[in-house]
Protein backbone atom coordinates (compact mmCIF):
# COMPACT_ATOMS: atom_id res chain seq x y z
CA UNK A 1 0.00 0.00 0.00
CA UNK A 2 1.08 3.74 -1.01
CA UNK A 3 -0.27 5.03 2.44
CA UNK A 4 2.66 4.22 5.29
CA UNK A 5 0.41 6.00 7.86
CA UNK A 6 -0.71 2.86 10.69
CA UNK A 7 -4.39 2.44 10.92
CA UNK A 8 -6.14 1.32 13.89
CA UNK A 9 -9.36 -0.68 13.65
CA UNK A 10 -8.81 -2.99 16.86
CA UNK A 11 -9.69 -0.78 19.79
CA UNK A 12 -12.12 -3.28 21.37
CA UNK A 13 -8.34 -4.94 22.19
CA UNK A 14 -7.24 -1.55 23.33
CA UNK A 15 -7.42 2.09 23.31
CA UNK A 16 -4.70 4.35 22.62
CA UNK A 17 -4.47 6.25 25.90
CA UNK A 18 -5.80 9.87 25.35
CA UNK A 19 -3.41 12.71 25.11
CA UNK A 20 -4.96 14.43 28.17
CA UNK A 21 -5.07 11.39 30.38
CA UNK A 22 -1.39 11.00 30.10
CA UNK A 23 -1.29 14.48 30.66
CA UNK A 24 -2.95 14.00 33.88
CA UNK A 25 -0.61 11.07 34.85
CA UNK A 26 2.43 12.36 34.76
CA UNK A 27 2.84 14.01 38.19
CA UNK A 28 1.91 11.09 39.73
CA UNK A 29 5.43 9.62 39.15
CA UNK A 30 7.76 12.08 40.57
CA UNK A 31 6.50 14.81 41.90
CA UNK A 32 3.63 13.70 43.65
CA UNK A 33 5.32 9.92 44.69
CA UNK A 34 3.78 9.07 47.86
CA UNK A 35 0.98 5.80 48.72
CA UNK A 36 -2.56 6.81 49.09
CA UNK A 37 -2.42 4.43 52.64
CA UNK A 38 0.14 6.74 54.37
CA UNK A 39 -1.78 8.60 56.49
CA UNK A 40 0.60 10.97 58.18
CA UNK A 41 2.49 13.22 55.72
CA UNK A 42 1.56 15.14 52.99
CA UNK A 43 3.01 12.88 50.21
CA UNK A 44 0.53 10.25 51.20
CA UNK A 45 -2.22 12.90 51.49
CA UNK A 46 -1.49 14.20 47.80
CA UNK A 47 -1.75 10.40 46.55
CA UNK A 48 -4.70 9.71 48.69
CA UNK A 49 -6.68 13.45 47.14
CA UNK A 50 -5.72 12.46 43.75
CA UNK A 51 -7.21 9.23 44.39
CA UNK A 52 -10.24 10.21 45.96
CA UNK A 53 -10.77 13.08 42.85
CA UNK A 54 -10.44 9.67 40.44
CA UNK A 55 -13.15 7.49 42.39
CA UNK A 56 -15.87 10.65 42.39
CA UNK A 57 -14.89 10.86 38.85
CA UNK A 58 -15.45 6.97 37.54
CA UNK A 59 -18.39 6.87 40.06
CA UNK A 60 -19.88 10.44 38.17
CA UNK A 61 -19.66 8.82 35.32
CA UNK A 62 -21.40 5.37 35.98
CA UNK A 63 -24.25 7.26 38.44
CA UNK A 64 -22.52 5.36 41.78
CA UNK A 65 -21.40 6.48 45.28
CA UNK A 66 -17.36 6.73 45.24
CA UNK A 67 -17.72 4.24 48.30
CA UNK A 68 -18.87 1.88 46.04
CA UNK A 69 -15.67 1.87 43.54
CA UNK A 70 -12.81 -0.85 44.44
CA UNK A 71 -9.97 -0.19 42.12
CA UNK A 72 -8.17 -3.22 40.57
CA UNK A 73 -5.70 -4.34 38.45
CA UNK A 74 -8.24 -4.38 35.85
CA UNK A 75 -11.10 -5.80 34.10
CA UNK A 76 -9.95 -9.59 34.57
CA UNK A 77 -8.76 -9.11 38.59
CA UNK A 78 -12.36 -7.14 38.49
CA UNK A 79 -14.13 -10.45 36.86
CA UNK A 80 -12.58 -12.62 39.11
CA UNK A 81 -13.29 -10.72 42.79
CA UNK A 82 -17.11 -10.79 41.70
CA UNK A 83 -17.46 -14.00 40.60
CA UNK A 84 -15.29 -16.01 42.99
CA UNK A 85 -15.81 -13.53 45.94
CA UNK A 86 -19.60 -13.51 45.74
CA UNK A 87 -19.10 -17.51 45.40
CA UNK A 88 -17.31 -17.56 48.74
CA UNK A 89 -19.20 -14.86 50.56
CA UNK A 90 -22.74 -16.20 49.88
CA UNK A 91 -21.82 -20.26 49.40
CA UNK A 92 -24.03 -20.48 52.57
CA UNK A 93 -26.85 -19.10 50.79
CA UNK A 94 -26.29 -21.31 47.47
CA UNK A 95 -23.68 -22.58 45.13
CA UNK A 96 -25.47 -22.01 41.92
CA UNK A 97 -24.44 -19.30 39.16
CA UNK A 98 -25.80 -18.42 35.70
CA UNK A 99 -23.49 -16.79 33.18
CA UNK A 100 -23.56 -16.77 29.30
CA UNK A 101 -21.52 -19.22 26.73
CA UNK A 102 -20.42 -15.62 24.91
CA UNK A 103 -18.81 -14.26 28.19
CA UNK A 104 -15.53 -13.19 28.44
CA UNK A 105 -12.35 -15.87 29.49
CA UNK A 106 -12.09 -13.56 32.64
CA UNK A 107 -15.52 -14.68 33.57
CA UNK A 108 -15.81 -18.50 31.95
CA UNK A 109 -12.47 -18.96 33.27
CA UNK A 110 -13.58 -17.64 36.86
CA UNK A 111 -16.49 -20.26 36.92
CA UNK A 112 -14.63 -23.13 35.52
CA UNK A 113 -12.49 -22.50 38.90
CA UNK A 114 -15.85 -22.31 40.69
CA UNK A 115 -16.87 -25.30 39.42
CA UNK A 116 -13.90 -27.25 40.60
CA UNK A 117 -14.47 -25.60 44.19
CA UNK A 118 -17.87 -27.36 44.53
CA UNK A 119 -20.34 -24.70 42.23
CA UNK A 120 -22.42 -25.55 39.68
CA UNK A 121 -22.49 -23.03 36.64
CA UNK A 122 -25.44 -22.98 34.17
CA UNK A 123 -24.25 -21.16 30.66
CA UNK A 124 -26.83 -19.98 29.02
CA UNK A 125 -27.19 -19.99 25.46
CA UNK A 126 -27.86 -16.87 22.65
CA UNK A 127 -30.25 -16.35 20.13
CA UNK A 128 -28.50 -15.66 16.41
CA UNK A 129 -27.76 -11.98 17.33
CA UNK A 130 -26.11 -13.00 20.35
CA UNK A 131 -29.10 -12.35 22.77
CA UNK A 132 -29.51 -14.31 25.43
CA UNK A 133 -33.50 -15.67 25.69
CA UNK A 134 -34.85 -14.27 29.24
CA UNK A 135 -37.12 -17.12 29.92
CA UNK A 136 -34.01 -19.30 29.84
CA UNK A 137 -32.76 -17.40 31.98
CA UNK A 138 -35.82 -17.28 34.83
CA UNK A 139 -36.26 -20.77 34.25
CA UNK A 140 -32.87 -21.72 35.41
CA UNK A 141 -32.75 -19.35 38.36
CA UNK A 142 -33.60 -21.99 41.06
CA UNK A 143 -33.53 -21.96 45.01
CA UNK A 144 -29.64 -22.64 45.20
CA UNK A 145 -29.09 -19.58 42.74
CA UNK A 146 -26.77 -16.89 44.28
CA UNK A 147 -25.65 -14.69 41.40
CA UNK A 148 -26.53 -13.94 37.34
CA UNK A 149 -23.20 -12.93 35.43
CA UNK A 150 -24.05 -11.31 31.96
CA UNK A 151 -21.62 -8.86 30.01
CA UNK A 152 -22.89 -5.71 29.27
CA UNK A 153 -21.49 -6.04 25.54
CA UNK A 154 -20.10 -8.36 23.37
CA UNK A 155 -16.19 -7.78 22.71
CA UNK A 156 -16.37 -9.52 19.59
CA UNK A 157 -19.86 -9.10 17.86
CA UNK A 158 -20.39 -5.77 20.25
CA UNK A 159 -24.07 -6.76 20.82
CA UNK A 160 -25.55 -5.19 24.33
CA UNK A 161 -27.57 -7.44 26.40
CA UNK A 162 -31.44 -6.23 27.37
CA UNK A 163 -29.71 -4.96 30.89
CA UNK A 164 -32.86 -3.77 32.44
CA UNK A 165 -34.91 -7.08 31.61
CA UNK A 166 -32.14 -9.43 32.98
CA UNK A 167 -32.25 -6.86 35.91
CA UNK A 168 -35.76 -7.10 36.79
CA UNK A 169 -35.91 -10.79 36.84
CA UNK A 170 -32.74 -10.69 39.47
CA UNK A 171 -34.31 -8.73 41.43
CA UNK A 172 -37.89 -10.48 41.23
CA UNK A 173 -35.79 -13.71 41.93
CA UNK A 174 -33.72 -12.17 44.58
CA UNK A 175 -30.37 -13.15 42.90
CA UNK A 176 -27.60 -10.96 42.63
CA UNK A 177 -26.69 -9.80 39.28
CA UNK A 178 -22.93 -8.67 37.73
CA UNK A 179 -21.75 -7.75 34.67
CA UNK A 180 -18.88 -7.62 33.03
CA UNK A 181 -19.35 -4.25 31.36
CA UNK A 182 -15.74 -3.68 30.19
CA UNK A 183 -16.27 -3.00 26.39
CA UNK A 184 -19.24 -1.00 27.43
CA UNK A 185 -18.06 1.89 29.88
CA UNK A 186 -17.01 5.57 28.27
CA UNK A 187 -18.92 4.36 25.21
CA UNK A 188 -22.26 4.07 25.79
CA UNK A 189 -24.81 4.75 29.06
CA UNK A 190 -23.70 2.15 31.83
CA UNK A 191 -25.81 3.14 35.36
CA UNK A 192 -25.88 -0.13 36.78
CA UNK A 193 -28.32 1.38 39.36
CA UNK A 194 -30.62 2.09 36.79
CA UNK A 195 -30.75 -1.72 35.61
CA UNK A 196 -30.72 -3.39 38.28
CA UNK A 197 -26.69 -4.42 38.19
CA UNK A 198 -24.73 -4.90 41.64
CA UNK A 199 -21.36 -6.08 40.39
CA UNK A 200 -19.88 -4.15 37.71
CA UNK A 201 -16.48 -4.64 36.18
CA UNK A 202 -14.48 -2.27 34.03
CA UNK A 203 -10.98 -1.35 32.58
CA UNK A 204 -8.95 1.46 32.20
CA UNK A 205 -7.78 0.81 28.90
CA UNK A 206 -10.79 0.09 26.87
CA UNK A 207 -11.89 3.71 27.45
CA UNK A 208 -8.81 5.66 26.48
CA UNK A 209 -7.27 5.24 29.69
CA UNK A 210 -4.52 3.51 31.32
CA UNK A 211 -3.39 -0.22 31.33
CA UNK A 212 -3.13 -2.16 34.81
CA UNK A 213 -6.38 -0.39 35.95
CA UNK A 214 -9.73 -1.69 36.41
CA UNK A 215 -12.76 -1.12 38.36
CA UNK A 216 -15.28 -3.19 40.84
CA UNK A 217 -18.49 -1.40 41.35
CA UNK A 218 -20.09 -3.29 44.30
CA UNK A 219 -23.44 -2.24 45.50
CA UNK A 220 -23.64 -1.03 49.07
CA UNK A 221 -27.33 -0.32 49.86
CA UNK A 222 -30.33 -2.17 48.88
CA UNK A 223 -28.64 -4.64 48.45
CA UNK A 224 -25.74 -4.38 50.46
CA UNK A 225 -23.09 -6.38 48.70
CA UNK A 226 -20.26 -7.98 49.75
CA UNK A 227 -17.45 -10.01 47.93
CA UNK A 228 -14.53 -12.23 50.10
CA UNK A 229 -11.30 -10.75 48.77
CA UNK A 230 -9.02 -12.83 46.66
CA UNK A 231 -6.12 -11.15 47.23
CA UNK A 232 -4.89 -10.69 51.13
CA UNK A 233 -2.86 -8.15 52.32
CA UNK A 234 -2.97 -4.41 53.79
CA UNK A 235 -6.75 -4.38 53.48
CA UNK A 236 -7.10 -1.71 51.51
CA UNK A 237 -10.55 -0.95 49.27
CA UNK A 238 -12.94 -1.68 52.25
CA UNK A 239 -10.83 -5.33 52.77
CA UNK A 240 -12.01 -6.19 49.39
CA UNK A 241 -8.79 -5.66 47.10
CA UNK A 242 -5.05 -5.39 49.25
CA UNK A 243 -2.30 -3.83 47.47
CA UNK A 244 -0.72 -0.35 47.20
CA UNK A 245 -3.06 1.66 45.05
CA UNK A 246 -1.51 2.39 41.39
CA UNK A 247 -1.97 6.05 41.93
CA UNK A 248 -1.31 7.03 38.19
CA UNK A 249 -2.87 4.82 36.61
CA UNK A 250 -6.28 5.06 38.71
CA UNK A 251 -5.56 9.27 38.23
CA UNK A 252 -5.59 8.43 34.55
CA UNK A 253 -8.37 6.21 34.36
CA UNK A 254 -10.51 9.09 36.45
CA UNK A 255 -9.37 11.70 33.82
CA UNK A 256 -10.06 9.31 30.83
CA UNK A 257 -13.84 8.75 32.78
CA UNK A 258 -14.68 12.35 33.18
CA UNK A 259 -14.01 13.13 29.55
CA UNK A 260 -15.87 10.18 28.71
CA UNK A 261 -18.66 11.65 30.49
CA UNK A 262 -18.68 15.03 28.85
CA UNK A 263 -17.66 13.36 24.96
CA UNK A 264 -19.23 9.82 24.88
CA UNK A 265 -22.34 10.66 23.13
CA UNK A 266 -20.97 12.69 20.65
CA UNK A 267 -18.08 10.70 20.14
CA UNK A 268 -20.71 7.65 19.35
CA UNK A 269 -22.76 9.44 17.04
CA UNK A 270 -19.58 10.25 14.95
CA UNK A 271 -17.97 6.81 15.11
CA UNK A 272 -21.23 5.04 14.64
CA UNK A 273 -21.28 7.00 10.99
CA UNK A 274 -18.13 6.15 10.14
CA UNK A 275 -18.74 2.31 11.54
CA UNK A 276 -21.91 2.10 9.50
CA UNK A 277 -20.18 3.75 6.23
CA UNK A 278 -17.19 0.77 6.09
CA UNK A 279 -20.30 -1.85 6.55
CA UNK A 280 -22.30 -0.60 3.63
CA UNK A 281 -19.41 -0.22 1.22
CA UNK A 282 -17.46 -3.35 1.88
CA UNK A 283 -21.20 -4.74 1.52
CA UNK A 284 -22.04 -2.94 -1.86
CA UNK A 285 -18.15 -3.55 -3.04
CA UNK A 286 -17.97 -7.52 -2.15
CA UNK A 287 -20.12 -10.52 -2.53
CA UNK A 288 -21.01 -12.70 -0.04
CA UNK A 289 -20.73 -10.78 3.06
CA UNK A 290 -22.43 -11.28 6.57
CA UNK A 291 -22.91 -9.42 9.44
CA UNK A 292 -22.37 -11.09 12.78
CA UNK A 293 -24.08 -9.73 15.40
CA UNK A 294 -27.80 -7.56 16.19
CA UNK A 295 -27.65 -4.65 14.24
CA UNK A 296 -30.19 -3.15 16.21
CA UNK A 297 -29.05 -3.22 19.65
CA UNK A 298 -25.03 -3.14 19.62
CA UNK A 299 -22.18 -0.71 20.17
CA UNK A 300 -21.73 1.96 17.79
CA UNK A 301 -17.85 1.46 17.18
CA UNK A 302 -18.12 -2.01 16.08
CA UNK A 303 -18.94 -4.27 13.47
CA UNK A 304 -18.13 -8.10 12.79
CA UNK A 305 -18.30 -9.21 9.49
CA UNK A 306 -17.79 -12.74 7.83
CA UNK A 307 -16.51 -12.68 3.85
CA UNK A 308 -17.44 -16.10 2.67
CA UNK A 309 -14.73 -17.98 1.42
CA UNK A 310 -12.10 -16.41 2.81
CA UNK A 311 -9.66 -17.36 5.72
CA UNK A 312 -9.64 -14.32 8.33
CA UNK A 313 -5.87 -14.26 9.12
CA UNK A 314 -4.62 -14.93 5.51
CA UNK A 315 -6.94 -11.95 4.78
CA UNK A 316 -5.26 -9.73 7.78
CA UNK A 317 -1.84 -10.13 5.79
CA UNK A 318 -3.35 -8.72 3.42
CA UNK A 319 -3.00 -5.12 4.56
CA UNK A 320 -1.73 -5.89 8.50
CA UNK A 321 1.63 -3.91 7.90
CA UNK A 322 -1.00 -0.99 7.49
CA UNK A 323 -4.20 -2.13 9.49
CA UNK A 324 -4.96 -3.35 12.41
CA UNK A 325 -8.46 -5.40 12.90
CA UNK A 326 -8.76 -8.80 14.68
CA UNK A 327 -10.28 -12.05 13.35
CA UNK A 328 -12.74 -15.12 14.63
CA UNK A 329 -10.26 -17.38 12.82
CA UNK A 330 -8.67 -20.12 14.36
CA UNK A 331 -5.40 -19.34 12.83
CA UNK A 332 -5.29 -16.01 14.89
CA UNK A 333 -6.01 -18.20 18.40
CA UNK A 334 -3.19 -20.71 19.95
CA UNK A 335 -6.00 -23.13 20.45
CA UNK A 336 -6.47 -23.27 16.25
CA UNK A 337 -10.32 -23.42 17.70
CA UNK A 338 -12.36 -20.29 15.59
CA UNK A 339 -14.18 -18.10 18.06
CA UNK A 340 -16.55 -19.48 20.61
CA UNK A 341 -18.24 -16.70 20.72
CA UNK A 342 -19.48 -16.40 16.89
CA UNK A 343 -20.09 -20.47 17.19
CA UNK A 344 -22.38 -19.80 20.25
CA UNK A 345 -24.30 -17.14 17.73
CA UNK A 346 -24.98 -20.74 15.15
CA UNK A 347 -22.31 -19.41 12.74
CA UNK A 348 -21.06 -22.07 10.68
CA UNK A 349 -17.20 -23.00 11.51
CA UNK A 350 -16.60 -21.80 8.02
CA UNK A 351 -18.06 -18.27 8.75
CA UNK A 352 -16.25 -17.88 12.03
CA UNK A 353 -12.90 -18.54 9.90
CA UNK A 354 -13.59 -15.87 7.39
CA UNK A 355 -14.59 -13.07 10.59
CA UNK A 356 -13.04 -9.88 10.64
CA UNK A 357 -14.00 -7.54 13.68
CA UNK A 358 -13.22 -3.83 13.15
CA UNK A 359 -13.52 -1.74 16.03
CA UNK A 360 -13.48 1.99 15.71
CA UNK A 361 -12.29 4.53 18.04
CA UNK A 362 -11.95 8.21 19.12
CA UNK A 363 -8.73 8.75 17.13
CA UNK A 364 -10.23 7.25 14.03
CA UNK A 365 -10.63 9.57 11.05
CA UNK A 366 -12.88 8.93 8.11
CA UNK A 367 -9.87 8.90 5.42
CA UNK A 368 -8.59 5.74 7.92
CA UNK A 369 -12.36 4.35 6.99
CA UNK A 370 -11.82 5.30 3.34
CA UNK A 371 -8.34 3.22 3.25
CA UNK A 372 -9.92 0.41 5.34
CA UNK A 373 -12.65 -0.02 2.50
CA UNK A 374 -10.34 0.04 -0.37
CA UNK A 375 -7.82 -2.31 1.64
CA UNK A 376 -10.60 -5.14 2.35
CA UNK A 377 -12.28 -4.83 -0.67
CA UNK A 378 -8.72 -5.67 -2.21
CA UNK A 379 -7.74 -8.10 0.53
CA UNK A 380 -10.71 -10.16 -0.09
CA UNK A 381 -10.85 -9.87 -3.65
CA UNK A 382 -7.03 -11.08 -3.75
CA UNK A 383 -7.82 -14.32 -1.24
CA UNK A 384 -11.20 -14.64 -2.99
CA UNK A 385 -9.11 -15.24 -6.22
CA UNK A 386 -6.53 -17.67 -4.33
CA UNK A 387 -9.64 -19.90 -3.07
CA UNK A 388 -10.54 -23.09 -4.15
CA UNK A 389 -13.69 -22.96 -2.23
CA UNK A 390 -14.55 -19.67 -4.14
CA UNK A 391 -14.19 -20.88 -7.35
CA UNK A 392 -16.24 -24.18 -6.71
CA UNK A 393 -19.04 -21.80 -5.19
CA UNK A 394 -18.91 -19.76 -8.37
CA UNK A 395 -19.14 -22.71 -10.54
CA UNK A 396 -22.32 -23.38 -8.41
CA UNK A 397 -21.12 -26.34 -6.72
CA UNK A 398 -22.80 -27.39 -3.50
CA UNK A 399 -19.90 -27.05 -0.62
CA UNK A 400 -22.21 -29.09 1.71
CA UNK A 401 -22.03 -31.80 -0.52
CA UNK A 402 -18.25 -32.48 -0.84
CA UNK A 403 -16.85 -35.13 0.98
CA UNK A 404 -14.07 -33.01 2.65
CA UNK A 405 -10.99 -35.04 3.91
CA UNK A 406 -11.26 -33.32 7.50
CA UNK A 407 -8.11 -32.94 9.04
CA UNK B 1 3.33 -13.85 15.28
CA UNK B 2 6.48 -12.50 13.05
CA UNK B 3 7.10 -14.77 9.63
CA UNK B 4 10.05 -14.96 7.99
CA UNK B 5 10.84 -13.33 4.36
CA UNK B 6 10.16 -16.36 2.47
CA UNK B 7 6.59 -17.13 4.03
CA UNK B 8 5.98 -13.44 3.21
CA UNK B 9 7.40 -13.47 -0.11
CA UNK B 10 5.63 -16.65 -1.58
CA UNK B 11 2.21 -14.95 0.69
CA UNK B 12 2.40 -11.63 -1.26
CA UNK B 13 3.46 -12.83 -5.07
CA UNK B 14 2.38 -16.57 -4.58
CA UNK B 15 3.85 -18.41 -7.25
CA UNK B 16 1.31 -20.68 -10.09
CA UNK B 17 -2.31 -19.81 -8.80
CA UNK B 18 -4.68 -20.87 -11.14
CA UNK B 19 -6.91 -23.88 -12.42
CA UNK B 20 -5.81 -27.08 -14.84
CA UNK B 21 -8.48 -28.94 -16.81
CA UNK B 22 -8.71 -31.32 -14.14
CA UNK B 23 -10.79 -33.25 -16.88
CA UNK B 24 -7.36 -34.06 -18.84
CA UNK B 25 -5.79 -37.13 -18.84
CA UNK B 26 -2.50 -35.68 -18.17
CA UNK B 27 -3.46 -33.33 -14.74
CA UNK B 28 -3.45 -34.91 -11.36
CA UNK B 29 -5.94 -32.92 -9.05
CA UNK B 30 -5.68 -32.66 -5.36
CA UNK B 31 -8.28 -31.29 -3.22
CA UNK B 32 -7.32 -31.74 0.58
CA UNK B 33 -8.61 -29.98 3.93
CA UNK B 34 -12.12 -29.09 4.99
CA UNK B 35 -14.03 -25.25 5.14
CA UNK B 36 -14.70 -26.12 8.54
CA UNK B 37 -11.23 -26.14 9.87
CA UNK B 38 -10.34 -23.08 7.92
CA UNK B 39 -7.71 -24.35 4.60
CA UNK B 40 -8.82 -26.01 1.63
CA UNK B 41 -6.02 -26.69 -0.86
CA UNK B 42 -6.39 -27.22 -4.39
CA UNK B 43 -3.21 -28.62 -5.89
CA UNK B 44 -2.79 -29.39 -9.89
CA UNK B 45 0.12 -30.90 -11.74
CA UNK B 46 -0.07 -31.65 -15.76
CA UNK B 47 2.63 -34.41 -16.25
CA UNK B 48 4.40 -34.92 -19.54
CA UNK B 49 4.35 -38.21 -21.60
CA UNK B 50 7.65 -38.72 -19.90
CA UNK B 51 6.30 -38.90 -16.25
CA UNK B 52 8.09 -35.01 -15.55
CA UNK B 53 5.61 -32.36 -14.29
CA UNK B 54 5.45 -30.27 -16.22
CA UNK B 55 2.84 -27.72 -14.92
CA UNK B 56 1.99 -27.23 -11.76
CA UNK B 57 -1.16 -24.46 -10.10
CA UNK B 58 -2.51 -24.21 -7.15
CA UNK B 59 -5.67 -22.18 -5.37
CA UNK B 60 -5.28 -22.07 -1.33
CA UNK B 61 -8.42 -21.10 1.23
CA UNK B 62 -6.87 -20.53 4.10
CA UNK B 63 -4.28 -18.78 6.14
CA UNK B 64 -0.74 -17.09 5.54
CA UNK B 65 1.36 -20.12 6.00
CA UNK B 66 -1.52 -22.30 3.97
CA UNK B 67 -0.79 -20.25 1.01
CA UNK B 68 3.05 -19.95 1.10
CA UNK B 69 2.99 -23.73 1.36
CA UNK B 70 1.13 -25.06 -1.39
CA UNK B 71 2.67 -22.17 -3.54
CA UNK B 72 6.35 -23.41 -2.82
CA UNK B 73 5.34 -26.92 -3.00
CA UNK B 74 4.15 -25.80 -6.71
CA UNK B 75 7.31 -24.25 -7.51
CA UNK B 76 9.32 -27.71 -6.40
CA UNK B 77 7.27 -29.69 -7.79
CA UNK B 78 7.70 -28.43 -11.54
CA UNK B 79 10.63 -30.07 -13.33
CA UNK B 80 10.35 -32.82 -10.92
CA UNK B 81 9.69 -37.16 -12.49
CA UNK B 82 6.49 -38.45 -10.73
CA UNK B 83 8.66 -40.25 -8.29
CA UNK B 84 10.80 -37.43 -7.19
CA UNK B 85 8.26 -35.96 -6.29
CA UNK B 86 6.49 -38.11 -3.86
CA UNK B 87 9.76 -37.66 -1.82
CA UNK B 88 8.74 -33.99 -0.85
CA UNK B 89 8.55 -34.32 2.68
CA UNK B 90 6.39 -31.74 4.91
CA UNK B 91 9.38 -30.91 7.15
CA UNK B 92 11.35 -29.46 3.91
CA UNK B 93 8.38 -27.10 3.60
CA UNK B 94 8.86 -26.37 7.50
CA UNK B 95 12.59 -25.36 7.18
CA UNK B 96 11.91 -23.64 3.98
CA UNK B 97 9.28 -21.03 5.31
CA UNK B 98 10.22 -21.39 8.83
CA UNK B 99 7.08 -22.55 10.00
CA UNK B 100 5.70 -21.75 13.50
CA UNK B 101 4.80 -25.03 15.64
CA UNK B 102 1.57 -24.02 15.48
CA UNK B 103 1.75 -23.94 11.61
CA UNK B 104 3.22 -27.22 10.97
CA UNK B 105 -0.16 -28.60 9.95
CA UNK B 106 -0.20 -26.10 6.76
CA UNK B 107 3.05 -28.11 5.45
CA UNK B 108 1.05 -31.23 6.43
CA UNK B 109 -1.53 -30.37 4.02
CA UNK B 110 0.99 -29.44 1.38
CA UNK B 111 2.47 -32.61 1.49
CA UNK B 112 -1.15 -34.57 1.00
CA UNK B 113 -2.23 -32.41 -1.39
CA UNK B 114 1.01 -33.22 -3.69
CA UNK B 115 0.56 -37.06 -2.62
CA UNK B 116 -3.45 -36.87 -3.70
CA UNK B 117 -2.66 -35.24 -6.93
CA UNK B 118 0.08 -37.45 -7.98
CA UNK B 119 -2.73 -40.88 -6.99
CA UNK B 120 -5.11 -38.85 -9.06
CA UNK B 121 -2.65 -38.23 -11.68
CA UNK B 122 -1.59 -42.53 -11.43
CA UNK B 123 -5.49 -43.79 -11.39
CA UNK B 124 -6.25 -41.76 -14.60
CA UNK B 125 -3.21 -43.19 -16.27
CA UNK B 126 -3.29 -46.67 -14.99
Amino acid sequence: MANPRKIYLDNNSTTPCDPRVVEAMLPYFYEVPGNAASRNHPFGWAAEEAVSVAREQIADLIGVEEKEIIFTSGATEADNLALKGVFEMYKRKGNHIITVKTEHKAVLDSCAKIEKMGGEVTYLDVDRKGRLNLEELEAAIKDTTILVSVMWANNETGTIQDMKAIGDICEKHGVLFMSDATQAVGKIKTHPKEVGVHLMAFTGHKMYGPKGVGVLFVNRKKPRVKVTAQIDGGGHERGMRSGTLNVPAIVGMGKAAAIAKAEMEQDAARVSKLRDKLEKELSANLEEVYLNGDIDNRMPHVTNLSFKHVEGEGLMMTFNENIAVSSGSACTSASLEPSYVLIALGLGDDLAHSSIRFSLGRFTTEEEVDLAIAALTKGVSHMRDLSPIWEMYKEGIDLDAVEWSEH
Amino acid sequence: MAYSNQLLDHFKNPRNVGTLDKENKNVGTGLVGAPECGDVMRLQIQVSDEGVIEDAKFKTFGCGSAIASSSLATEWLKGKSVEDALKIDNMAIVEELALPPVKIHCSVLAEDAIKSAIKDYKEKNA
